[in-house]
């Protein structure tokens, strides 16, 4: 799959050394949002609503305030007002305002001496309220009579008659779908439904957060991105941009769920009350999956028609999604294009419209929209594909996209490796396995656009001739090693010679949060461009040094040369001795680049999973999992495969055991690990990595985002899978097992 | 809160008798250190009871079975060779619970107080006919196990009384037991339904049984009806169904979080059928 005109046989690139993070992370010493602390500081705790959707009538905090070692409380009585949009979303969630809107959601915040002295005083804080009516399901919000929770939630592109809780409505398509249908041998049309799942990081929400009376602040904070921190924090809390210093701290886990604000901006609310002391917050477990961003919950009616070869003739889906009680949070405006993205059809509408519900403000969660729209077309296309006994590989090949293909949401797709992985998928070992009684095998694609986004990068070079990178892009994945290594090649000295920092908001322009798969894409794209600029500056150094022109110099294995005989002999003169003597040449040398960088390449994959379903018991148990995937350029390969595993892992997850149980009376019954069910290390097989490299034309390393097409495929493999076993269709998720022994006993 | 050490079960008795507010015991820890960083419990007083002596021992009784202590920790219990020979059903319910980390904490006793139907380790101590020793203000007394669980986390130890130690019965000849449980996944979590077997051979029939079900009712279930199902047979296909049928009968589960009532009723029978099959290849040897 090596293009020509794609640079290959690199040094450091597609090498695999540590990552620079390793040792303190396994040692212990790495610190996290929660291991942050200062002098003085106070603990926080916060009220949350036991109801789903109520008036809050009153809060009286005299007693807590009485307690001894309390030192502020606030409410949303203490932040500004006139807020819109989604500044207004953000501040309704920091704070409820006059009403509650989801179990769980932020009532009042207080801050005291200690941890537990704060608890103490959040249980005596009292809260009156009057509970208003409630409704959690997807489907159920939309239906006849259900309690409209937000009066006027809906926006420009709501069509009139639909009901007072749908916020947004979109369509697109292309070509006739009815002549599509009609030329079918079959059509088939099916509800599929997905619930609610979380990220499920292990690191919980932490900050700790500083502000003076002058309305100056400093936080640290657990984050996938400080930029986006200090934009919503300052706004919900009404001050400047610039007076508010974030710095992030290593990241356990975000998936999505950490790129905006929770409770973040109480941190910096209570500490101005409290007279400037810092204040801590740090989320439990339950706070975090109560009241912290889940994905949303999904209902979705899909048609497709395929002709007897496999030729796929039409496509036709309607998605419902709820993202909590905030408009703009269900990802219907990714899930629709993701849906038939990995097909060429000829005919194809999409419709969605989302739906609000009293559930906790959705947040982004790893390929947001795809693995929904996956689990639908795809079980859908492998119904069709054992209705008419046809090999799911083979129908990929024959209706995918590929190079020069219209993508089923507009743009032309230039340089793709869908292809290339179903391929890989079909000629690897898993796929020739023999199966036995109860076994099943499914096969699913994904899909992810990648991201681009808001970049500013900086290098310096050091007296020694190292370099220190400085990026914006908090590494959750990686991505310090494999930027370090992209450094290494371009400047052409060891990988353990660059040391890359993330660094906090006022050292670098304005950074997009690690999502979207494009740090190590668009933050090493810049971090290429600072190298460059470096080299050039050195080059000039050598150049004034030997007296020659700066083009008659070139740059190679860490050193200036002369660029050829006509240059002059000269012996090349490394990083290392323009380092040490920059002071005297011109001062230090550094690189900057900032964009918003374009030319992200999407990323396809392909699965492959054998499961045994005990017909007894209705539980799933993987045997084997392959992911292929492309990668682009895979710069550091283990890092890659850990993210094909990770989004298998997740959703795995999904597909199985996960689930936003609520009771009838809106709150959430399993807030715990325990019953939030997660995989757990035994659950899963070793899970098969294949990377495929179709190197990217938009990278000067050719590198794709690898993080989030992972998590697409598994939902509607797994369901396959289970099918092929069982000969039952799960459509709705996850396939527990009571729903699975309920299938089964229903085919029988 | 105040955090009491008694160095007798005496004494541990007559604080808890004389405490007014919210009380608690504290052997392992794993329940109630748990709740009360949760927030769902806050003692008045907490006694910890790994002060007093010979908490952490097991001993062969006169009779031949097993007397353990209440803060014998499930990873000592696993370690035990000749405790596991004599009750592998019981040994491998009480380590089922919770990860490595809690097993070298967690204890029968307070698997056992916490009271939820789907402890692990209980059915096993009901199928092998176990009893506690409990120390009251007034004395000691005897209870068979079945008969602490008052509901979910309740027991019917009366004010003042505390749980001295766990009895296991003499194994007998061409015995053995079996717990299995049903969760979705495979560590970490409750049980959907669990049940366990203890059963005796002469020959290849069954001559004596105790089949126990769990999270099937609100308290851990010893079911007669199974056990007669399968006393006087060979287990084979057909005893095996009845037992299956007799356990479905028996099971008054709810729908909740975890399961729903028609899934427990049937898995109910499938973990009774295959833990006799278990236990009857164990007590052939």
């Amino acid at each position: 799959m090596a293009r020509d005109d794609v640079k290959t046989g690199y040094k450091y690139v597609g090498t695999r050394p540590n990552r620079p993070d390793g040792l303190d992370k396994v040692t212990g010493r790495a610190r996290y949002g929660a291991d942050f602390s200062l002098p003085g500081m106070l603990h926080a705790a916060v009220v949350r609503s036991p109801h789903a959707h109520a008036r809050i009538v009153k809060i009286d905090a005299s007693k807590a305030l009485a307690l001894e070692g309390v030192k502020a409380v606030v409410t949303r009585a203490d932040m500004p007002t006139g807020l819109e949009g989604e500044d207004l979303n953000l501040q309704d969630n920091t704070l409820a305002g006059d009403r509650a809107l989801y179990d769980g959601h932020a009532v009042a915040a207080v801050a005291a001496t200690s941890a537990l002295l704060a608890q103490d005083a959040a249980r005596l804080i009292e809260v009156t309220y009057e509970v208003l009516p409630h409704v959690t399901d997807v489907d159920a919000a939309m239906a006849p009579g259900a309690p409209v929770i937000r009066p006027g939630v809906a926006d420009y592109s709501v069509p009139e008659g639909m009901h007072g809780n749908v916020a947004r409505y979109m369509k697109f398509g292309h070509g006739d779908v009815e002549a599509g249908f009609a030329a079918a041998d079959v059509v088939r049309e099916h509800t599929y439904k997905t619930e609610a799942t979380h990220q499920g990081y292990i690191e919980p929400h932490a900050a700790v957060g500083q502000m003076g009376e002058d309305g100056r602040g400093e936080m640290w904070v657990c984050t996938q991105g400080h930029w986006y921190i200090r934009r919503m924090s300052a706004a919900v809390l009404g001050i400047e941009a610039a007076n508010l210093r974030v710095t992030p701290s290593e990241i356990g886990g975000g998936f999505g769920g950490k790129t905006t604000i929770f409770m973040e901006p109480l941190t910096l609310a209570l500490s101005k009350k409290a007279g400037g002391r810092p204040v801590k917050l740090v989320m439990s477990r339950s706070e975090v999956l109560r009241a912290t961003g889940p994905t949303a919950s999904a209902s979705m009616d899909v048609k497709i028609g395929m002709k007897k070869d496999g030729t796929i003739t039409a496509g036709q889906i309607f998605f419902r999604m709820q993202g909590g009680a905030f408009p703009g949070m269900s990802p219907i405006g990714e899930a629709l294009p993701c849906a038939f993205a990995c097909y060429d059809i000829p005919a194809l509408k999409h419709e969605a419209v989302e739906v609000i519900a009293n559930r906790p403000k959705a947040a982004a969660y790893r390929a947001p929209g795809s693995p929904m729209a996956a689990f639908a077309v795809e079980s859908m296309v492998d119904e069709l594909c054992r209705e008419l006994n046809l090999d799911p590989i083979e129908v990929r090949l024959k209706n995918g996209a590929r190079n020069g293909s219209k993508s089923s949401y507009g743009p032309v797709y230039t340089m793709i490796g869908l292809q290339e992985t179903l391929e890989a998928a079909k000629a690897h070992p898993n796929y020739k396995v023999k199966l036995g009684p109860n076994q099943g095998r499914g096969v699913a694609s994904g899909f992810w656009f990648n991201h681009g986004g808001e970049t500013s990068v900086s290098l310096a070079v050091g007296e020694d001739g190292t370099a220190t990178v400085m990026i914006g892009t908090p590494d959750i994945g990686g991505s310090r090693a494999s930027i370090g290594l992209m450094v290494a090649e371009t400047l052409g000295i060891p990988y353990e010679d660059v040391r890359v920092n993330v660094v906090e908001t006022g050292a670098l322009g304005v950074n997009e949060p690690t999502h979207g798969s494009r740090a190590t894409f668009a933050s090493g794209k810049a971090a290429v461009e600072a190298a460059n600029q470096a080299i050039k500056e050195m080059c000039k150094r050598a150049a004034a040094e030997w007296e020659i022109d700066a083009e008659a110099v070139e740059w190679k294995d860490g050193a200036a040369h002369p660029a050829g005989p006509n240059a002059g002999k000269f012996p090349p003169m490394t990083i290392g001795e323009i380092g040490s003597k920059m002071g005297g040449t011109g001062g230090p040398i550094s690189g900057h680049h900032e964009v918003t960088a374009g030319g992200y390449g999407a990323s396809f994959g392909t699965h492959v999973v054998d499961v045994e379903v005990d017909p007894e018991t209705g539980r799933t148990t993987v045997l084997r999992y392959l992911v292929v995937q492309d990668a682009g350029t895979a710069i550091h390969p283990a890092y890659v495969e850990g993210q094909y595993q990770g989004g298998a892992a997740q959703g795995i997850g999904w597909a199985l055991n996960e689930e936003y149980v609520y009771g009838a009376d809106g709150r959430l019954q399993n807030p715990v690990f325990l019953d939030y069910r997660i995989p757990v290390a035994s659950d899963l097989p070793m899970i098969d990595t294949v990377i495929v490299e179709v190197p990217n034309p938009g990278h000067p390393y050719g590198v794709r985002g690898v993080g989030e097409t992972g998590i697409t495929p598994p939902l509607p493999a797994i369901a396959s899978a289970i099918a092929g076993a069982t000969g039952a269709r799960i459509r709705s998720l996850p396939c527990s097992p009571p729903k699975v022994l309920a299938a089964i006993k229903a085919k029988r | 809160m105040r955090y009491h050490t008694p160095t007798s079960f005496a004494d541990a008795a007559a604080i808890a008798a004389s405490a007014t507010g919210t009380l608690r015991f504290l052997a392992g820890g794993t329940d109630v250190l748990v709740q009360m960083r949760a927030g769902m419990v806050q003692p008045d007083d907490l006694i910890d009871l790994k002060h007093i002596p010979g908490v952490d021992k097991i001993e062969r009784t006169a009779e031949g079975g097993w007397r353990i202590g209440i803060a014998v920790p499930g990873i000592v219990l696993g370690g035990h060779a000749d405790l596991v020979r004599d009750w592998p059903g019981v040994v491998e319910g009480m380590n089922l619970v919770g990860s490595t980390q809690v097993q070298g904490r967690a204890t029968l006793a307070g698997n056992l107080c916490n009271g939820s139907p789907a402890a692990d380790s209980v059915p096993g101590l009901i199928a092998a006919g176990a009893t506690v020793t409990v120390t009251g203000p007034n004395g000691s007394r005897e209870m068979a196990v079945e008969q602490v669980p008052a509901g979910p986390g309740k027991t019917n130890l009366a004010k003042g009384e505390v749980i001295s130690s766990i009895t296991l019965p003499p194994r007998g000849k061409n015995g053995g037991d079996c717990y299995l449980r049903f969760i979705p996944r495979t560590e970490m979590d409750i049980a959907v339904v669990g049940c366990a077997v203890s059963l005796r051979l002469e020959g290849d029939k069954v001559v004596e049984a105790r089949v126990a079900l769990g999270a099937v009712a609100p308290t851990v279930l010893l079911s007669e009806a199974c056990a007669k199902a399968i006393i006087g047979t060979t287990l084979d296909d057909a005893d095996l169904a009845a037992l299956a049928k007799a356990a479905e009968g028996e099971a008054k589960p709810i729908s909740d979080k975890r399961g729903t009532k028609e899934f427990r009723i049937e898995v109910a029978g499938v973990l009774a059928r295959r833990a006799a099959k278990i236990a009857y290849d164990r007590a052939r040897g």
